[in-house]
């Protein structure tokens, strides 16, 4: 009993843990499938998120409702302006040179964020109270609700705006092929911007909403990144709801491992898993494997 | 009367020149610090309490007359940066001492420079191996882990409380912290009945804590700095865990209380003394630098100062010292140094000897409590 009660726990946890890497991770795809690059600098968009909060909370004196709306459409804003600014005047780049154009970024965006808020790392207050609730013999709190709450909602929003809008259509039609997409009259420029809006939106989401578990400063954003990008891995880069099972699975891998087996290895056991899915099935867990038409 | 006005310009000129000659050339003092990079929480109060400490020093006529230069590089926390920086100090700028750097790990790297060049340094970073063995021209000001988890085993025995559980953190704080956690034990008659790690970055300690409370220990120490601490004790409340918890003093500052908010009441740890100097009774020795420097600290940066800047307070007035009874050559001032006994300052009461290049003993640590949002002294 005891033994379940702790597994329990760690399920729990792991899915909460898990539920940012597929947020993050899902950011990652919808950039990836409109450009064919990976955006590193994904992680400072969530980092921005939760800075951006807590500026607009304590020194705009805004209530959380609109701190949040602030930090989510400040962060969009600066990814229309990376898209602009860093991506679009390169026409005929290759995504290795785009990907190292977004490393450089991030450090950029890091940097600007040390300087200005420093390097100190803030709480955001709890969006409703922090007295945990009991479920099954395992604890959690409030703030997990409203992590797994968006996102489910985000999940859902992307499947409806991806196979039910004609811009979700569009955007994936130039993930398929972009020259025919471009030769049916799809405007391939404006559907890389949408996918840098939809993607800095989804990421200062994640962001704000687990600030007041996590906390947050200038540098919150390089680890995070990194698992978000391990759960679009595994998820095969693409398929919306494999980026999600992906990182669903790395957090709830994460949390047995440190509770049942050791702490120390808990990273080790997690990245382990990746490198063996990487050699088995390098399209990832859930998506067959590609045809090529000749 | 014309003679003698024009004598008297003359010995007012003649004077004016004389003490210009006499104002000999400022002495030159390198200063090391992380004030970037992940330990800039310890590099940026050390910068600015040696600045501020020399300013007061030059303001108040300098040591000896001759005022004071400080020369301060950042390391960023990088031990071959730290290194080249070392050799610059030593070679082109010819300082006679170095204080810092911050960190264990960057002064390990700078000790063979100093001990080539034959310059004193005094170091900010707590590392037992930094001065045990002893190295002739190296010591330091930051306390030793030891102390703090002897101040730590000291109360649990007390309380007669003899399981722990430890769960620390995965970088060079964290595993010399373990290490000492590990090795003292035994001697406290203290049984670990569960050994942990996080990562710097983790996110999530619940896994580790469930894990934890089946061990069912009397108490949990966890050695870390901001924010896993603050993630462990909001986890512990989560958890509803009525197991006293125990910190390291790699969180005594105010910032942990406000990071890990309400989950920070009860929390226990070892502290420097300068978290509660107003609580101190009137007899503590270190009473009287304590107040001085939160009192300058508050004029020169309007914020608190904390006990990882008076690492460096004791530092300069610790060098301040040396020069002023040994000299400003590097051999003379080391001989003053280690000649330099009960200096109360910031860390604590220091007496070094030939055989003791840190100076301390555990009583430089005070076990403190958070209660209401602020810190109590634990009887």
């Amino acid at each position: 009993m005891e033994l379940l009660n702790q597994v329990t726990q760690f399920v729990i946890s792991g899915l909460a843990t898990g539920s940012i890497y597929a947020l993050i991770g899902l950011s990652f795809a919808i950039i990836f499938n409109s450009t064919g690059i990976i955006n590193f600098a994904q992680g400072e968009f969530v980092m921005l998120g939760g800075v951006l909060t807590i500026f607009s909370l304590n020194v705009l004196q805004l209530p959380l409702a609109a701190a949040i709306v602030v930090a989510v459409a400040v962060t969009t804003v600066i990814g229309i302006l990376f898209e602009r600014l860093a991506i679009r005047p390169l026409k005929n780049a290759t995504p290795l040179a785009l990907i190292i154009i977004t490393i450089g970024m991030s450090i950029l965006i890091r940097g600007v964020v040390m300087l200005l808020w420093g390097k100190d790392t803030q709480a955001l207050p709890a969006f409703s109270g922090t007295d945990p609730i009991t479920v099954a013999g395992a604890t959690l709190l409030p703030q997990h609700l409203w992590i797994f709450g968006v996102t489910v909602m985000v999940i859902v929003g992307c499947r409806l705006f991806f196979n039910h809008t004609i811009s979700g259509k569009a955007m994936r039609a130039c993930s398929f092929n972009r020259r025919a997409a471009n030769l049916v009259g799809i405007s391939v420029g404006r559907m890389v911007l949408f996918s840098f809006v939809i993607s800095a939106a989804v990421g200062s989401l994640a962001g704000v909403i687990i600030a007041p578990l996590t906390m947050t400063a200038y540098d919150v954003g390089v680890m995070l990144g990194l698992k978000g990008f391990c759960a679009a891995i595994m998820g095969g880069m693409g398929s919306g709801l494999g980026t999600v099972l992906g990182g669903l699975i790395l957090g709830t891998l994460e949390s047995l491992g440190a509770g049942l087996i050791s702490s120390g290895y808990k990273d080790a056991i997690a990245f382990f898993i990746l490198l063996l899915i990487l050699f088995i099935r390098p399209q990832g867990l859930f998506k067959k494997g590609e045809t090529e038409r000749v | 009367m014309k003679k003698l006005v024009s004598t008297a310009f003359a010995s007012l000129a003649l004077f004016c020149m004389s003490t210009a000659a006499l104002a000999a050339p400022p002495i030159k003092i390198g200063a090391l610090f992380a004030v970037t990079g992940p330990a800039s929480f310890l590099g940026e109060p050390e910068r600015n309490t040696a600045q501020m400490v020399v300013d007061e020093i030059n303001k108040a006529g300098g040591v000896k007359g001759r005022k004071l230069e400080l020369i301060t590089y950042d390391t960023g926390g990088d031990a071959t940066k730290a290194v080249q920086l070392a050799n610059k100090l030593v070679k082109n700028d010819q300082v006679v001492a170095i204080i810092g750097p911050s960190t264990t790990g960057d002064t390990m790297a700078v000790i063979p420079v100093v001990e080539k060049a034959q310059v004193p340094l005094i170091s900010c970073s707590a590392g037992i191996k930094i001065t045990e063995p002893v190295k002739k021209w190296v010591f330091k000001t930051a306390q030793n882990d030891t102390l703090a988890v002897a101040r730590i085993y000291e109360q649990l025995k007390k309380e007669k409380k003899s399981k722990v559980a430890i769960l620390t953190v995965s970088d060079s704080f964290g595993s010399s912290g373990r290490e000492q956690l590990k090795a003292l034990a035994k001697h406290f008659g203290i049984q670990i009945v569960s050994d942990d790690t996080y990562g710097p970055k983790d996110t999530d300690m619940t896994p580790q804590l469930t894990k934890i409370k089946s061990a069912k220990p009397d108490a949990i120490i966890c050695w870390g700095t901001n924010p896993g601490p603050a993630v462990i004790a909001r986890n512990a409340k989560q958890l509803g865990l009525a197991i006293p918890l125990y910190m390291s003093h790699g969180v005594s500052s105010k910032k942990f209380i406000e990071l890990a908010g309400d989950a920070a009441e009860g929390i226990r740890l070892p502290s420097g003394k300068v978290l509660v100097a107003d609580l101190l009774p009137k007899s503590d020795k270190q009473k009287g630098s304590l107040l001085a420097f939160i009192k300058d600290y508050q004029n020169h940066y309007r914020a608190e100062g904390d006990h990882f800047g008076g690492h460096a307070w004791d530092a300069m007035m610790l060098l301040k010292g040396a020069i002023e009874r040994g000299g400003d050559t590097p051999a003379g001032i080391r001989n003053a140094l280690e000649a330099t006994r009960n200096f109360a300052g910031i860390g604590g009461v220091f007496s070094y000897s030939a055989k003791d290049h840190a100076g301390l003993t555990k009583d430089a640590f005070t076990l403190v409590e958070v209660r209401k949002k602020d810190w109590v002294l634990v009887k």
